[in-house]
């Protein structure tokens, strides 16, 4: 197995464990952890084709990842407002509850 | 794969997997940062410093405290009445589970096709700069923008509103 | 003979090397360092401990410890045998592993902190080229640590400091991060060597500090109070005010644990005013191209020690801010003014050199602080003073 394949791998493995999380957590700020955790392992897939394929010194990988960063923030800031705004709201954080259009 | 490759993933994984099973939140919001940790370290191995860095100052110094705080927030840390997993935990195990087969069944079959150079990057953050201000410029005034954006909108979402119940 | 002074740890650490195998030798390097930088910093500690209390009680017209040692020398040392030999309490409801981890997580970042710092010609642990970007890195990870000992203890006083100290802390990591970003782009590396190298100049035996630039000095004095301001010091020490949270984020912790936050506390405000050295008082660099047969190592040291002073000065004197206060100083005032910094040092690069940078820069700057501190800090126009009597 080569050090790329390494990289992807531990890559794909926590991509599928945030996917895990997303899709099985009840409360709504897991689910954006999970969310976090799948674009970090992205970031890593990124990164680990940045170093080991052709034309490093293009700095397409990093770039990538750090745009990738930025807009994870953006998000997650964006994303925990929205869930602050419901719990005050319908006083839970709890998914499986929010299953009504009315309130 | 040198030992210290081994520990880094070993560690990044083990903070993932935490942060998804663990009851408490607070506690699963720690454990997210220590992935974040794990995952700056593996940047730093694989010669992007400017990502790692980058990656701690933004994930740790404020993506973690931003969740901390919510949770904090929303009474995230009080026991849940109804258990942590939904209802339809299986099917989502069973896709997520997936979805790393068909992965890692892609990476392992590619990947002796590709052809991998072992040689360093010699990549100073000067370079970074130059790239930033030269060929990425419009991506970084498009991501000032989205991010003054996303400001604007965070503090206009979760702001109290007249007559709202504190 | 003076090169050889100022490069004697360098020397000494070479010669200790050179006795090991090959394979080891840059291991051994590095554990050497390491271990000099844990033994200086904290005996520094120890010195400012005792410097602060005797300060602050003169400053308080009161003499501070003079029982332990001759003038209270040997204070430090009673200090570290009660914390050390005092009981751990641990409250029951308390997250045991969070509570742990807290203290070693804070000390454990804020030493890594040191490592980019250069502390003499040739003298810093790793040249970074990301160097600066790697220490605020860092800083933003003890934000963290403070959180985790302020929940864990489930102590509202612990929880209601900790939140107030993260709120301030991240507030002015901003103005903390832009004001040194006036420096890298002037000297145009984020490595720390290179900056103090590029001030290591003289012209007429005057030195090129950037603090004794128009935008430097602005962005000195703004790094100042974001500095002050990250490291909880007076007057901005509202999360941990005695008078107001009994201890804040620490509340609940004891003996050695106490010990480490205390450690942790100083060693942050050692690293924040050794990097405000490196970036705007020159480093290592002596004032006078006269003075540099004294080693770099004296200076670097001296001005930390000054900053240090400064810092229990300002402690003595100045009253705590409230929560609201520091938030909007922070958001309204400093950040503003770092972003202008950063136009006015761009104008100063383009503009040559000359007496008329010199003019436009401090014009333009003394300007926009008077009329931004009329209007932005504004205070809210109370009426005449109402009483409530209980009827």
């Amino acid at each position: 197995m080569t050090p790329l394949a390494g990289y992807l791998l531990v890559a794909a493995l926590v991509f599928a464990i945030g996917l895990a999380g997303a899709l099985t957590r009840r409360n709504a700020i897991l689910v954006l952890i999970g969310i976090e955790l799948m674009l970090n392992a992205a970031n890593l897939n990124l990164i680990a084709f940045w170093r080991f394929g052709p034309h490093p010194e293009a700095l397409t990988g990093v770039m990538f990842a750090v745009f990738s960063i930025a807009v994870a923030a953006a998000e997650a800031a964006v994303g925990l407002g929205l869930v602050i705004s419901i719990y005050r709201h319908v006083r839970t954080a709890d998914l499986d509850k929010m299953n009504r259009m009315k309130g | 794969m040198t030992i210290v490759f081994w520990i880094l993933a070993a560690l990044t994984v083990a903070g993932a997997l935490a942060a998804v099973t663990l009851r408490n939140t607070v506690h699963c919001a720690l454990a997210v940062t220590t992935a974040f940790a794990g995952l700056a370290l593996l940047f730093l191995q694989l010669d992007a410093q400017f990502a790692g860095f980058a990656q701690i100052l933004v994930y740790i110094g404020a993506v973690a405290i931003l969740v901390v705080f919510a949770i904090l927030l929303t009474r995230g840390s009080e026991t849940s009445e109804h258990g942590v997993f939904s209802p339809t935990w299986l099917a989502g195990l069973c896709i997520a589970a997936a979805v790393f087969a068909l992965l890692g069944w892609a990476v392992l079959r590619s990947v002796n096709a590709i052809p991998q150079q072992v040689m360093a990057p010699a990549i100073t953050v000067k370079d970074v700069g130059n790239a930033l201000m030269t060929r990425y410029v419009l991506p970084l005034e498009i991501v000032a923008l989205l991010l003054t954006a996303a400001m604007v909108g965070a503090v206009i979402v979760a702001m109290h509103e007249k007559g709202d119940v504190k | 003979m003076i090169n050889a002074l100022d490069q004697i740890f360098v020397l000494l650490k070479h010669w200790i090397v050179g006795f090991m195998p090959e394979a080891l030798q840059p291991f051994v390097g590095i554990v050497l360092s390491v271990v000099a930088i844990v033994v200086v910093f904290p005996g520094l500690f120890a010195l400012t401990t005792v410097l602060e209390r005797k300060g602050l009680g003169r400053m308080q017209n009161r003499i501070g410890p003079n029982r332990t040692g001759p003038y209270g020398i040997l204070q430090p040392v009673a200090d570290g045998i009660k914390s050390l030999t005092k009981e751990d309490i641990v409250p029951v409801s308390a997250d045991a592993v969070v509570h742990f981890l807290a203290p070693l997580v804070l000390v454990v970042v804020v030493f890594m902190g040191f490592s980019v710092l250069p502390m003499g010609r040739n003298m810093q642990l790793v040249d970074m080229d990301a160097g600066l970007l790697f220490f605020f890195a860092i800083g933003a990870s003890t934000e963290l640590s403070i959180f985790m000992a302020g929940w864990s203890s489930r102590n509202k006083y612990s929880l209601l400091g900790a939140m107030r100290a993260v709120a301030q802390m991240v507030s002015y990591e901003v103005p903390l991060l832009m004001s040194s970003v006036v420096v890298v782009m002037i000297t145009g590396s984020l490595s720390l060597v290179k900056i103090v190298e590029a001030q290591n100049q003289y012209t007429w035996g005057l030195p090129h500090w950037y603090i004794f630039t128009p935008w430097g000095c602005a962005a000195f004095l703004m790094f100042a109070v974001a500095a002050t301001a990250e490291t909880n010091r007076s007057p901005f020490d509202l999360p941990e005010g005695e008078s107001e949270l009994v201890a804040g984020y620490f509340t609940e912790y004891s003996g050695f644990k106490f010990a480490l936050f205390f450690l942790g506390e100083y060693l942050g405000m050692f690293s924040m005013s050794g990097l405000g050295t490196t970036l705007f008082l020159g480093g290592w660099s002596a004032p006078l191209a006269a003075l540099n047969f004294v080693p770099s190592w004296i200076w670097f040291f001296s001005k930390v020690m000054l900053s240090i002073c400064v810092l229990i000065w300002l402690r003595g004197t100045l009253p705590r801010l409230r929560q609201d206060q520091l938030m909007n100083f922070a958001w309204k005032f400093v950040l503003p003014m770092t972003l202008l910094n950063l136009l006015v040092a761009a104008l100063w690069r383009f503009m040559g050199e000359g007496w008329l940078r010199w003019v436009v820069c401090s014009a333009i700057l003394l300007g926009v602080y008077v009329v931004a501190g009329r209007t932005g800090m504004k205070r809210k126009h109370y009426g005449p003073r109402s009483y409530r009597y209980a009827e």
